[in-house]
């Protein structure tokens, strides 16, 4: 009832009502959004982590075999190549044939299926390591397949049995467990390793390599040329339509899809320049353009936070303009430059899009060596996880999440250490 | 030599040239001349003289050598090739170059001779190379040498060849555009002769598998991006529905009503979202929204696609989340103080306030934000090709699987490419198509939002 | 001129029936103390202006008369502020309908980016206080004539409000205040982003609107507040020097910092 014989005042005081409620609503669907951001925060990590934290252990089968030298055709004094070509793959199915005893031909193949097929290198390289242990015995702790090591960390103690193994695997396994043969262990093998399609022999070596040498290769292009044009934009560029131009382009290049960077490499540094496709050098180049405009607009923003007293100071004692923006504003221009290219770096790191362009989602088993050899790199590697069928692999892909994300937060913390640290008040 | 002994020698020279640059201005002045500039000036000057030419003719080499090989190559295949389709020359070329970095297969293929040739070629390519850097290099050192004379204007020239490489840095972003719109505009085009833009434009089947046989539907497969185009359209909207409502929400609440204890400790949070890379976000869409929400959508008796259209969206709307609100965050804080006091003092509640004052005076802005957020929505790409399917159904059904021009773009690229069949331009059709939208949006966005900058600054 | 300790406010600071009484008034940002036991009425119907050299809080003390410091976080307020008799610091007062009451007209003229339509009726929209669009055009065509503004802006009504020169600017805001239709109507330096045709029109005005409200202004101009105001409260370092009938203060001052100031010894 808005009465016209009501006061001002009593009008007022009855509204107050509906807009006090309205107003408890409108705070509550603020702080709701501020929830959900953070909960899906909370979610992810979770998430990432629930699955990724068993990707650091791995189970071995902990067996004493015999490195029979005449099974093998081998003495410790054989060459190299015939100890490295000899059948130890042979020799661990005999072994495990004459411990389990399976019965027939099927049996005996369910039986070596639980054994990862990288057991073979286990031994070899044991036996390369040190030719002595030829003809002797061995405690040699064996990786078990990845059914079996999936089985013993997640599900082994529920009652629940197995999809992937059968009873009679499961038989086995259980006797290797209460004769305490099977264990897990740090997975050393997830560092060392480059990938594989067998889950218990994929590692992320190779990946971070990669990743490595293609940010080496994005740093040492993009920081030089992101620097010297962000010096010319900001110090030496005349003030006409040419240099719009060119700022326009650098703030839309930034917002550009990822995509489209990975077009530009595939058509022009590979299929014009013919830089050879998959390696680190391409990804970097690739990458390079990508960060550029971030390194620019942020060296920009450092060199314009240089109190212009100072250029002032040093010009009045007769420095030229370049001998002034480079040894005064420069070195206090530094670490806010630094800062923006450790941003851009980490957002490098995690890019994935342009690099299936160029080639870097080859399956790539050697870990690189070099700028120009085939290489993938650390979110592309998780990206062909991501798509394997194997809950190993599931789990890995988590787990090398992890190590992406931990090399994310040690750059943005020393980005911010940086900034902290080297931040100058004028 | 290789590429990188003679990037190596090049640094050595660099080095080598500012000492004997500087010595020798050093010495002349120890003779009692007086030098126009300082000694480190004729370092540099050297160093410049003696690297740049070399470096520049590296970088010349690099982009010409493989074609005048494989021209010379091409000259040395059969006749029967020769003659042949330029894609069988380029087979064949693929060919050579895989036998010559094999030496087990030289013997064994009729190409073996042409490959030796290759082998031959590079050979001479190197020596040829090494000489003429190592030459100019020292030619470089040489000239400048004899230049350095008391009278010579060194820290002049010193300073104009650095201010050409300043403004040769700057450059390459404009290169960059360039170069993006010059490829993808190249291939586009060569799409375009195969099939027509009004198909592509407004086709609404999409199945760029070229058929095997002729009577599947077109024999080069059917180009019509309808579908992709509506399926981004859908993935984005979701993420839109979701980022902005909640990015904005979330602006308002930590710029107008949170704390300022509250305020630190969130908004970065917030901001770790957006740090987060779109891989991980791809497979948390993949592997946990898209089963939970098809779990969910099982339990009420619905049938949703194992790659629904929602978990991608909803994931990405996550993503943009962040985006939103720190872009929101930053127009809403440009709105003057002023006009919120004129409101409080006329008696309005905070939320009347920001609804019927803040908002309408930070339109523009949240519009330009909208846009930049939309643009980034548009060109995402992970989490739809590890979260969206293949199919290219149109429709508007978030449960259903769609597919986007993104996901099409990485698919059609991946794995063998052909740049003479439509299959692989058409990804370059596409991302001419993307780069053009997201680029307009861009612009028109940044604009807006300088333009709101403008009006309060 | 060092601060006097306990100084009591010389002249009649205090008088009967007033519409607005302060006691004790303190006022703390964070650490630091703005306002020291400032008391004062103001009475029904009259014009008062807070005069004193920059700093001296007296700006800070008209915002504290509608809670206007609220909004600042680390703003603290001391004592009691009385508006009818009711304490208007008493945690049970909501703002809302206080500052319905106590209007608020600001230094710079603030119009919202909206219509000169749409800037009028943004009050009484938030508190319900038109009950028909034909009531609503009513209020608006009322507060514009009040303020002077109607015969310049009636045939541009939604034209946007920041169009207009800054004295109409001004002028559009008090007819914002009054539109609400409050009883006290606090105005911090409104002239002073004005040229001097434009500062007339504002003071004119203002002599017109002590018909129906009561006003408190701060002014920068000791020739202002002579022209405008029927008493005169001299602020200096936070505290209240003097109160008294503005022809008093401006002829024959109580306390020697008032004189210096009105002399022009600082300021």
């Amino acid at each position: 009832m808005t009465d016209s014989t009501m006061t001002t005042r009593q009008k007022v005081e009855a509204s107050m009502r509906r807009r006090r409620a309205a107003e408890t609503r409108f705070r509550l669907y603020g702080m709701a959004s501020v929830l959900f951001g953070l909960l899906c925060l909370v979610v992810l990590f979770g998430d990432i982590f629930s699955k990724g934290t068993s990707a650091f252990s791995q189970t071995v089968l902990t067996t004493t075999i015999e490195i029979d030298g005449d099974y093998l055709d081998i003495t410790p004094d054989s060459s190299e190549s015939d100890i490295m070509s000899a059948n130890y793959d042979g020799l661990i199915k005999r072994h495990f044939k004459n411990d389990v005893q399976p019965k027939g031909r099927s049996e005996a193949r369910s039986l070596f299926s639980l054994i990862s097929s990288g057991a073979g290198w286990q031994i070899q390289s044991q036996v390369l390591e040190d030719p002595s242990v030829i003809g002797k015995t061995v405690t040699v702790d064996l990786l078990v397949d990845d059914d079996v090591d999936q089985w013993f960390k997640h599900e082994y103690g529920n009652d629940s049995g197995s999809v992937r193994l059968s009873e009679k695997q499961l038989e086995w396994i259980t006797g290797w467990i209460e004769s305490d043969a099977l264990k897990t262990q740090f997975n050393t093998t997830f560092f060392v390793n480059g990938d594989s399609r067998e889950p218990e022999l994929a590692g992320i070596r190779g990946a971070i390599t990669g990743t490595l040498l293609t940010l080496l290769v994005t740093f040492l292009l993009s920081f030089p040329i992101g620097v010297a044009a962000a010096i010319y934009l900001e110090e030496f560029a005349p003030k006409n339509r040419l240099t719009e131009i060119v700022e326009i382009n650098i703030n839309n290049l930034a917002a550009v899809p990822s995509i489209t960077f990975g077009l530009l490499g595939l058509a022009i540094f590979i299929n014009i320049f013919g830089v050879s496709r998959s390696t680190p050098l391409v990804g970097g180049l690739v990458l390079t353009l990508m960060t550029l405009p971030t390194i620019i607009i942020s060296g920009r923003a450092a060199i314009k936070a240089v109190p212009p007293s100072i250029r002032e100071a040093a010009l009045g004692l007769g420095a030229s303009k370049m001998q002034t923006v480079f040894h005064h504003v420069l070195p206090l221009a530094m670490p806010g430059m630094l800062t923006g290219t450790i941003i851009g770096m980490a957002q490098a790191l995690g890019e994935t899009a342009p690099l299936l362009m160029i080639g870097m989602i080859a399956f790539v088993v050697d870990v690189p060596g070099f700028i120009n050899d085939p290489s993938t790199v650390l979110p592309v590697q998780i990206f062909l996880w991501s798509d394997s069928p194997e809950r190993a692999f599931t789990e890995r892909t988590s787990g090398a999440i992890m190590v992406l994300l931990g090399f994310l937060i040690i750059m943005n913390t020393a980005a911010v250490m940086l900034r902290r640290r080297l931040e100058r008040r004028w | 030599m290789n590429y990188s002994t003679l990037l190596i020698a090049l640094l050595i020279a660099l080095g080598a040239a500012y000492f004997l640059g500087r010595n020798r201005a050093r010495s002349l002045a120890g003779q009692g001349e007086s030098m126009h500039s300082l000694p480190t000036h004729y370092g540099a000057l050297t160093a410049l003289w003696t690297t740049l030419p070399p470096l520049l003719i590296l970088i010349m080499w690099v982009m010409l050598e493989p074609r005048i090989v494989d021209a010379l190559l091409t000259m040395q295949l059969p006749e029967a090739i020769r003659t042949a389709s330029e894609a069988e020359v380029r087979l064949a070329l693929s060919k050579v170059h895989n036998i010559a970095s094999d030496p087990t297969m030289m013997g064994q293929s009729d190409l073996g001779s042409v490959a030796a040739h290759l082998v031959d070629l590079e050979q001479r390519a190197a020596i040829l190379k090494g000489g003429v850097i190592l030459s100019v290099i020292l030619l470089g050192v040489a000239v400048t040498w004899r230049r350095i004379q008391p009278d010579l204007r060194a820290r002049g020239e010193v300073e104009r060849i650095v201010r050409i490489m300043l403004f040769a840095s700057s450059a390459i972003a404009v290169l960059t555009t360039l170069g993006i719109l010059v490829s993808v505009l190249f291939e586009a085009v060569l799409f375009f002769q195969k099939v027509s833009p009004i198909e592509f434009l407004f086709g609404t089947t999409w199945s760029p598998q070229v058929a095997l046989r002729a009577d599947q539907s077109g024999s080069s497969g059917s180009f019509g991006a309808v579908p992709l185009f509506a399926g981004t359209l859908l993935i984005s909207a979701i993420a839109m529905f979701i980022a902005v409502p909640v990015g904005l929400m979330a602006a308002i609440y930590l710029s107008e009503y949170a704390t300022s204890r509250v305020r630190q400790l969130a908004k970065p949070a917030l901001e770790v979202l957006a740090g987060i890379p779109t891989v991980v976000y791809g497979f948390f869409a993949a592997l946990t929204v898209a089963p939970f929400i098809r779990g969910i959508g099982e339990s009420v008796g619905l049938d949703v696609s194992s790659e629904s259209a929602l978990a991608a969206g909803l994931v990405m709307g996550i993503m943009i989340i962040p985006f939103v609100s720190s872009l929101s965050d930053d127009v809403i804080n440009a709105v003057p103080q002023s006009l919120r006091d004129g409101s409080y003092g006329l008696g309005a509640t905070r939320s009347e306030t920001v609804r019927q004052v803040v908002i309408p005076a930070a339109l523009p802005g949240i519009v330009g934000a909208v846009m930049l957020a939309v643009s980034r929505a548009i060109g995402e790409t992970m989490i739809v090709a590890m979260a969206a399917g293949l199919a290219a159904n149109l429709t508007a059904n978030p449960l259903d699987s769609v597919t986007t021009v993104t996901v099409q773009i990485v698919t059609l690229l991946v794995g063998d490419q052909e740049f003479d069949s439509p299959k692989t331009l058409a990804a370059f059709a596409l991302g001419l198509v993307l780069f053009i939208v997201t680029l307009a949006l861009n612009f028109v966005a940044i604009k807006i939002v300088q333009k709101y900058r403008e009006q309060y600054d | 001129m060092s601060i006097i300790e306990n100084h009591k406010t010389v002249g009649s600071p205090l008088s009967e029936g007033a519409k607005l009484r302060a006691r004790d008034v303190c006022v703390f940002y964070g650490e630091k103390q703005a306002i020291y036991n400032v008391s004062l009425d103001i009475r029904q119907n009259e014009v008062i202006a807070l005069i004193g050299p920059s700093g001296c809080g007296k700006s800070t003390f008209l915002r504290c008369l509608n809670r206007m410091n609220d909004t600042i976080d680390i703003c603290n307020v001391t004592g009691e502020i009385l508006l009818d008799g009711d304490n208007i610091y008493d945690p049970r007062v909501d703002v809302v309908p206080l500052r319905a009451t106590v209007g608020m007209v600001f230094q710079k003229p603030n119009p919202f980016p909206k219509s000169i339509y749409d800037n009028i009726a943004y009050g009484p929209r938030i508190h319900g206080l038109a009950s028909s669009r034909v009531d609503l055009d009513e209020i608006v065509e009322k507060s514009l004539q009040r303020a002077g503004l109607w015969n310049e802006v009636k045939d541009r009504l939604h034209a946007p409000g920041t169009g207009l020169s800054g004295g109409q600017q001004q002028r559009l805001c008090i007819a914002r205040t009054i539109a609400v239709d409050p009883e006290v109507i606090l105005m911090d330096e409104p002239c002073s982003a004005l040229d001097p045709i434009a500062t007339a029109k504002i003071e004119e005005l203002i002599d017109e609107l002590r018909e129906n409200y009561t006003i408190a202004i701060v002014t920068h101009s000791m020739q202002q507040a002579a022209r405008v105001s029927q008493r005169t409260a001299y602020f200096h370092l936070g505290q209240l020097i003097e109160v008294n009938a503005t022809d008093k203060v401006f002829t024959t001052p109580e306390h020697q910092l008032t004189e210096a100031y009105i002399t022009g010894r600082f300021g």
